[in-house]
């Protein structure tokens, strides 16, 4: 009976080895490789990349002459290229360290005003960014890259009137479509959202000259527009003519995923981002594809279990620059609508994009504290925003 | 003159690349940026540590990519051991009581974290002993990435500091106060004791035991004991069954000849409770309480083996370390054993007791622990305790 007795016990504690056991395997412990061949890290896609090739020699030859200006700049415009391209702020960071001896000087050489006001920019730190910005324009005033900085970081801000005022010089610097789609990019959001449309449009069937990247751009604005308007089929194939140019845009396939996913399209999205695991946005949106399906993938668990550490890992170095991400992770994922709310209004504080209204509003809605929503739906109002999926909010938030 | 052409030129170039960075905004998907991992641990015989580096940052600061072919094998890290080593020591200067250590690395591991691969440099500190103020400069990856921050953990005393190094804050300081030479075998006795009465787990689990411990189970009925004696020897096979298995995981587990990952030991601690609760209710292993003790006191021993890591194993008076604890953990358990039971033994006639506390009391016990168990399997967080 003894031995019986213990048998059952043994079987009772096999029995539950397989239940416990998938979730350890998320544990992060050092370990030491047995094969000498293991891959650890992989620091680009293919062998030999030029860009990453380019951005070493120039380091090189940096380290060599670490004072020397257009050296420095070159490798930080590099740098900050990569960064968008990879979805990496390693490259900004990298970018910064070339600028290091002029980072800190209140009015450096123009070309370094403007770098730094990207940098800071791309670091969410946009009240150091316009300062160097004004500077800028004050020092050269026929800069358009300075103009368009300048109209990006407003139209973040909300600040429409001023973004579009920053907009106009552009007519005279840019070339036509670079001018238009900037203006558009704010008028879209300001009450002439289908005047917009139609002009970007125009612009894009007509034959002047632009870069697959300024194509891109030009569709990715107006695809938003359009989607914003509830013109869903449009804005699709606008967002597919602009991945069918090729070239790697990462903020270019959230626009789309995000998309996909408002119209229950959980299984297309997770096609699209299923390599995407790298940057902290496309794996969001992954996660939320994966959570959606209606057979859940295994990776999903995994996948919300690295962004919670990564978000941990930001709290911990002090940053706030994901607050909009991170408050849709907790209310979408973790179902922690009051957490997500206090995200959601943090960063309300700083930014006001339609993404920034929208999380606000979502976790407001779900956390029952309607109070909350008000800014959003003053802004709304103040600056006749128009967007569909808003709007539903609003009338959720404002039944009558 | 020259000066306008120059601004042309510089705004005809900067054009090429407008649209480029006009949508490079705070929109971009970041990855996560720079960090490092710097966990260090003062105990009465000195400082040891873990740093955990970025690959990625490693490669663009000493190169690790030896064959340039985009990626970085374990063969590759290891041909730079030299390097990385000597790279983190000039990275990292530490000074005891104004005495300069070194960093003496004893092995370099891998570990992978949400956001890529690190390489894991384990070290002692030499040069002094445990310090009473810690003087600590860092300057890894600033010159490469003014973003890169270090993040550090410092252990001691039972205590936890956090700090965060960046270029303008390279130093930090820490005072540990006058380190009492204390013995390790009443300091480790004392943690043990506390271990049991603060893991509600361990304390479920032997309640569970003891409920039915002063009742004799008959034809499908419970029925109290006869004499106090009985009640003594049962409780007394499942509180030594207990203590048997646990000190056997315990003893392995902490001399390195078993290692399970804590969270499939707290997850199968969980169950253990569960089980154990449930079968006060349904009876699956008739009247071998003390049999369940010890098949899953083996388990409960992987528990405090971690426990006892945790608090930090003090090399070379481990015996005396792992005796301490383990009597420590005896002296909290019989201390419970000696509350429960007087107790439990004057209400054990009552119907009361048979019918209300073991079933209730059981079925109470299997809510929380089923509870952890979900809680430890899927990691998240529901009780408090």
């Amino acid at each position: 009976m003894t031995l019986c007795a213990f048998r059952k016990i043994v079987v009772k504690i096999t029995f539950l080895l397989p239940v416990v056991f998938p979730a350890t395997l998320l544990q992060a412990e050092p370990y030491l490789p047995k094969d000498g061949g293991q891959v650890l890290e992989t620091l680009r896609s293919t062998a030999f990349d030029p860009v990453e090739h380019e951005i070493r020699a120039l380091r090189a030859r940096l380290t060599a002459e670490p004072g020397n200006l257009t050296l420095a700049c070159e490798f930080a415009r590099r740098c900050i290229e990569r960064s968008r391209s990879q979805a990496d702020p390693r490259y900004l960071g990298r970018a910064q360290a070339a600028l290091v001896p002029w980072w800190d000087i209140p009015a450096p050489p123009i070309e370094v005003l403007v770098l730094r006001a990207t940098i800071k920019q791309s670091q969410h730190d946009f009240t150091n960014a316009l300062a160097d910005l004004s500077l800028a324009v004050r020092l050269a005033p026929r800069n358009a890259q300075v103009w368009l900085t300048r109209a990006t970081i407003l139209t973040v801000l909300g600040d429409y009137a001023e973004a579009r005022k920053a907009c106009l010089p552009l007519a005279q610097l840019a070339p036509g479509p670079i001018a238009l789609t900037a203006v558009a990019s704010v008028t879209s959001l300001n009450g002439e959202a289908e005047g917009s449309c139609a002009l970007l449009q125009r612009s894009l069937e007509g034959n002047t000259p632009a870069s697959p990247d300024e194509k891109i751009w030009s569709l990715t604005v107006l695809a938003e527009a359009l989607e914003r308007l509830g013109r869903v089929s449009e804005a699709e194939a606008d967002f597919k003519k602009a991945l069918a140019l090729g070239q790697r845009d990462p903020y270019l396939l959230g626009a789309y995923a995000d998309l996909l996913l408002d119209q229950g399209r959980a299984q297309e999205a997770a096609e699209l981002l299923k390599n995407e695991s790298r940057a902290d946005g496309l794996l969001l949106r992954l996660a939320f594809a994966e959570s959606a399906m209606s057979l859940r993938p295994v990776s999903c668990d995994a996948h919300i279990a690295i962004l919670k550490a990564r978000y941990e890992a930001g709290h911990l170095r002090g940053d706030f620059v994901h607050q909009r991400e991170e408050a849709r992770f907790d209310l979408h994922l973790l179902g922690q609508s009051s957490q997500a709310l206090r995200l959601a209004e943090t960063n309300w504080q700083v930014q006001h994009e339609p993404a920034d209204l929208r999380i606000l509003m979502e976790s407001a809605l779900a956390a029952g504290d309607r109070a909350a929503a008000q800014p959003a739906l003053d802004f709304i109002r103040k600056n006749r925003l128009e967007d569909v999926e808003l709007a539903k909010l609003a009338r959720q938030l404002n039944p009558k | 003159m020259k000066g306008i052409s120059m601004i042309k030129r510089l705004s005809r170039f900067f054009l090429l690349f407008a649209a480029f960075l006009v949508f490079a905004t705070q929109k971009a998907h970041a990855h996560p940026q720079s960090s490092a991992y710097l966990t260090l641990h003062a105990s009465t015989t000195g400082l040891t540590g873990e740093w955990h580096l970025a690959l990625r940052d490693l490669e663009d600061a000493i190169g690790l990519d030896v064959n340039d072919d985009g990626s970085i094998t374990w063969a590759e890290l290891l041909s730079r051991k030299e390097a990385v080593c000597a790279y983190a020591q000039s990275r990292l200067h530490l000074l005891g009581d104004g005495q300069m250590g070194s960093l003496r690395v004893k092995e370099l591991l891998v570990d992978n974290l949400s956001d890529g691969a690190y390489a894991v440099l384990r070290f002692e500190v030499d040069g002094f002993q445990r310090p009473r103020r810690l003087e600590m400069n860092y300057n890894a990856f600033f010159d490469i990435d003014p973003k890169h921050r270090g993040l550090l953990r410092l252990d001691h005393d039972g205590q936890i500091q956090l700090g965060v190094f960046s270029p303008t804050q390279p130093s930090q300081s820490f005072e540990f106060g006058v380190a009492t030479p204390h013995n390790p075998f009443f300091t480790f006795l004392k943690e043990g004791v506390w271990h049991i009465w603060s893991g509600y787990d361990h304390i479920l689990f032997l309640l569970a035991l003891l409920l039915p411990g002063v009742l004799l189970r008959r034809d499908a009925t419970w029925q109290p004991v006869a004499d106090m004696r009985t009640a003594f020897v049962k409780v007394l096979k499942v509180v030594t069954a207990f203590t048997v298995a646990h000190s056997i995981t315990l003893s392995l587990a902490v001399l390195g000849f078993v290692h399970l990952p804590s969270r499939l030991v707290e997850s199968a601690i969980a169950a253990s409770v569960v089980v154990a609760a449930f079968n006060n209710l349904v009876p699956i292993f008739g009247e071998g309480g003390w049999m369940v003790a010890f098949g899953f006191g083996l388990l409960h021993g992987f528990g405090f083996a971690n426990a006892l890591r945790d608090l930090g194993l003090q090399h070379g008076q481990l015996a005396v370390t792992l005796f301490g604890f383990n009597l420590g953990v005896e002296a909290g358990q019989l201390a419970i054993v000696a509350v429960f039971l007087p107790l439990a033994l004057s209400v054990r006639s009552l119907l009361f007791y048979q019918r209300f506390i073991l079933r209730f009391g059981s079925a109470a016990i299997m809510v929380v622990a089923s509870t952890w168990l979900a809680e430890r399997v899927l990691d998240f967080k529901l009780l408090p305790f």
